[in-house]
């Protein structure tokens, strides 16, 4: 038996008429880790987030979180549990404090531990002296912070965020990346969707890349880009016309191409192989792996 | 894995601390709306009472026995039920469900569908069950006797209300928007509230519609709210009372299914 795992998926399909979600996914997230599962809009994420507590139930496969079978024992499970969704569900008519309270009674936290655990949250997110305010008197990042310490308030084990940076300010999400960084230091699981690619770069020890409902591939961030983009990428930049000529010429020389929008990355230029284009070299990254995998255009 | 000692804590059904964390969740946020409910449950009613009471008043004196006031002063707390009861719960749910999200929150932590549901009616059915009694007391500033009896009402609009308040979250459950409610407030609940006999006897009525009453739990609640006040007929009401509990039971299962249906994909 290899590392004990938060949660371990094997073959999971889910459809919804005739469209299929997830189509055979396999998914290992080890204890103590922080995984990152990176898809475009539509790959499946959020559907598996949804199996994971169970308010999806999948047609077929293994599911386990923290050892337990879903969908059976899908309310244990989610006890240890903490949840922080993509779509904003706050009370908002409440405060930050009252939102708290509530979810310390949905998470059955003690009477006498109650108290205490709302203030560890509230200082987690940073919203101390936010605590009597509405909700609906927030900014966008700080119900984002409150949505993940209400996630917060019951110690889980295993964390599941969904999107948690989606739609906010770089500033924003970087006072995110540190909360979320904070969690990671201290040892708690984290399972977080996203398709910013460099939050998971940043944030996740290892990155699942889902495309169509499977994962296309799954490692270390920095394994990944020497796996599937080599070491170093040609920028070649130009008129659309030249752009296109490059293209053509960089796959008869056997080179992998990607399309940027302003610019043609050639791949794998590692041992001077694309010496006879003229463009800027840069070190491959995560989102050249991405694009790859999970094709240049979304369907 | 988990050990033994994690796998026997597995949780049942119907548990307490996922009701009452529910229930927390609602009487925190009627801390922040109990005016403007407490309004509407009051004035509607009382406005029915006033309208009626004047109106028919001044045509007629008594009906089926009673001065018309106490007729429709008890007759009026089942309207105060319904009204508390079957429309919060079809707007309330629906907001919830569809633009709050606040079962997708619910439902991530410890709380299944069943006792959501449940849960959602308690509350709904003990508000009902206080709300019902405005009419009845304002109707006593206008010569309705006090009687013991009328310390059981809260109840009959707690069962009652239960029953309404499951109807009205199946029907949020079922329907595809907001707009289908119309079929249900004038298909059902229209009909339902007008053969009820809140603000004039069913004794004119043809026979198959006075029949068709008898399955009508509204009228059930009126009849129950009235010998409540006035004096209660044994056996025949304690049938009426098992009828209420089985409209709350039946409506209670319905409503499990349809919000199954919605929330767990």
């Amino acid at each position: 038996m290899g590392q004990e795992l938060a949660i371990r998926l094997r073959q999971v399909v889910k459809t919804y008429g005739p469209i299929t979600a997830v189509a055979g996914l396999d998914l290992d997230v080890p204890m103590g880790t922080c995984v990152g599962l990176l898809g475009p809009n539509g790959a499946g994420k959020s559907t598996t987030m949804r199996l994971l507590t169970a308010q999806s139930i999948a047609d077929e496969g293994e599911l386990e979180v923290l050892g337990f079978r879903l969908p059976e024992e899908s309310k244990v499970a989610r006890a240890q549990c903490g949840v922080a969704p993509q779509l904003d569900n706050l009370d908002v008519t409440l405060t930050v404090e009252q939102n708290l309270l509530v979810f310390s009674h949905l998470y059955r936290i003690p009477r006498a531990e109650r108290r205490e655990a709302i203030e560890r949250s509230l200082k987690m997110a940073r919203l101390v002296d936010r605590r009597d305010s509405r909700v609906d008197k927030l900014s966008g990042g700080m119900r984002r912070r409150l949505l993940i310490a209400r996630a917060l308030v019951h110690r889980p084990r295993l964390i599941l965020l969904d999107e948690p940076t989606v739609g906010l300010d770089p500033q924003v999400r970087q006072e995110l990346w540190a909360l979320i960084d904070a969690l990671r230091s201290e040892g708690t699981t984290i399972l977080m969707s996203t398709h910013y690619i460099e939050e998971a770069e940043r944030l996740a020890d290892t990155v699942l890349i889902m495309s169509h409902g499977k994962a296309v591939a799954t490692g270390r961030p920095s394994e990944l880009v020497l796996e599937h983009a080599g070491r170093d990428v040609l920028e070649v930049y130009g008129p659309p016309s030249r752009l296109q000529e490059v293209e053509v010429e960089a796959e008869s020389a056997g080179l992998r191409t990607r399309r940027t929008g302003t610019s043609i990355s050639i791949l794998g230029v590692d041992s001077g192989n694309g010496a006879s284009f003229d463009g800027e070299r840069r070190p491959a990254n995560l989102e050249d792996v991405f694009v790859l995998l999970t094709g240049e255009e979304i369907g | 894995m988990a050990t033994a000692a994690q796998r026997a804590t597995r949780l049942g059904r119907l548990e307490r601390p996922a009701l009452t964390g529910v229930l927390v969740r609602e009487v925190v946020n009627y801390s922040s709306y109990w005016k403007s409910s407490t309004f509407s449950s009051t004035v509607e009613p009382t406005i029915y009472l006033l309208a009626f009471g004047f109106g028919f008043g001044s045509l007629v004196t008594t009906i089926g026995g009673y001065d018309y006031v106490d007729f429709v002063g008890t007759g009026t707390v089942a309207t105060a039920v319904l009204f508390s009861s079957a429309f919060p719960a079809m707007f309330g749910t629906f907001v919830k469900y569809h633009f709050q999200r606040t079962y997708d929150a619910i439902l991530a932590a410890p709380v299944d569908t069943e006792e959501l549901v449940t849960a959602e009616a308690l509350w709904i059915a003990t508000r009902a069950g206080v709300y019902g009694c405005v009419p009845m007391i304002v109707a006593m500033f206008f010569g309705l006797d006090p009687a013991w009896g009328m310390l059981t009402v809260p109840f009959i609009g707690w069962i009652s209300g239960y029953g309404w308040a499951c109807f009205g979250i199946a029907v949020a459950g079922y329907a595809k928007s907001i707009e289908n409610f119309n079929y249900i407030v004038s298909a059902v609940l229209t009909p339902l509230f007008l053969l009820a006999g809140s603000f004039f006897p069913l004794d004119n009525f043809p026979e198959w519609a006075q029949v068709l009453a008898q399955f009508n739990p509204l009228h059930q609640t009126v009849v129950l709210v009235r010998h409540a006040v006035f004096g209660y007929e044994g056996w025949e009401d304690l049938a009426r009372v098992g009828m209420l509990v089985a409209f709350g039971l039946i409506m209670w299962r319905v409503a499990i299914h349809a919000m199954l249906r919605k929330l767990v994909d």
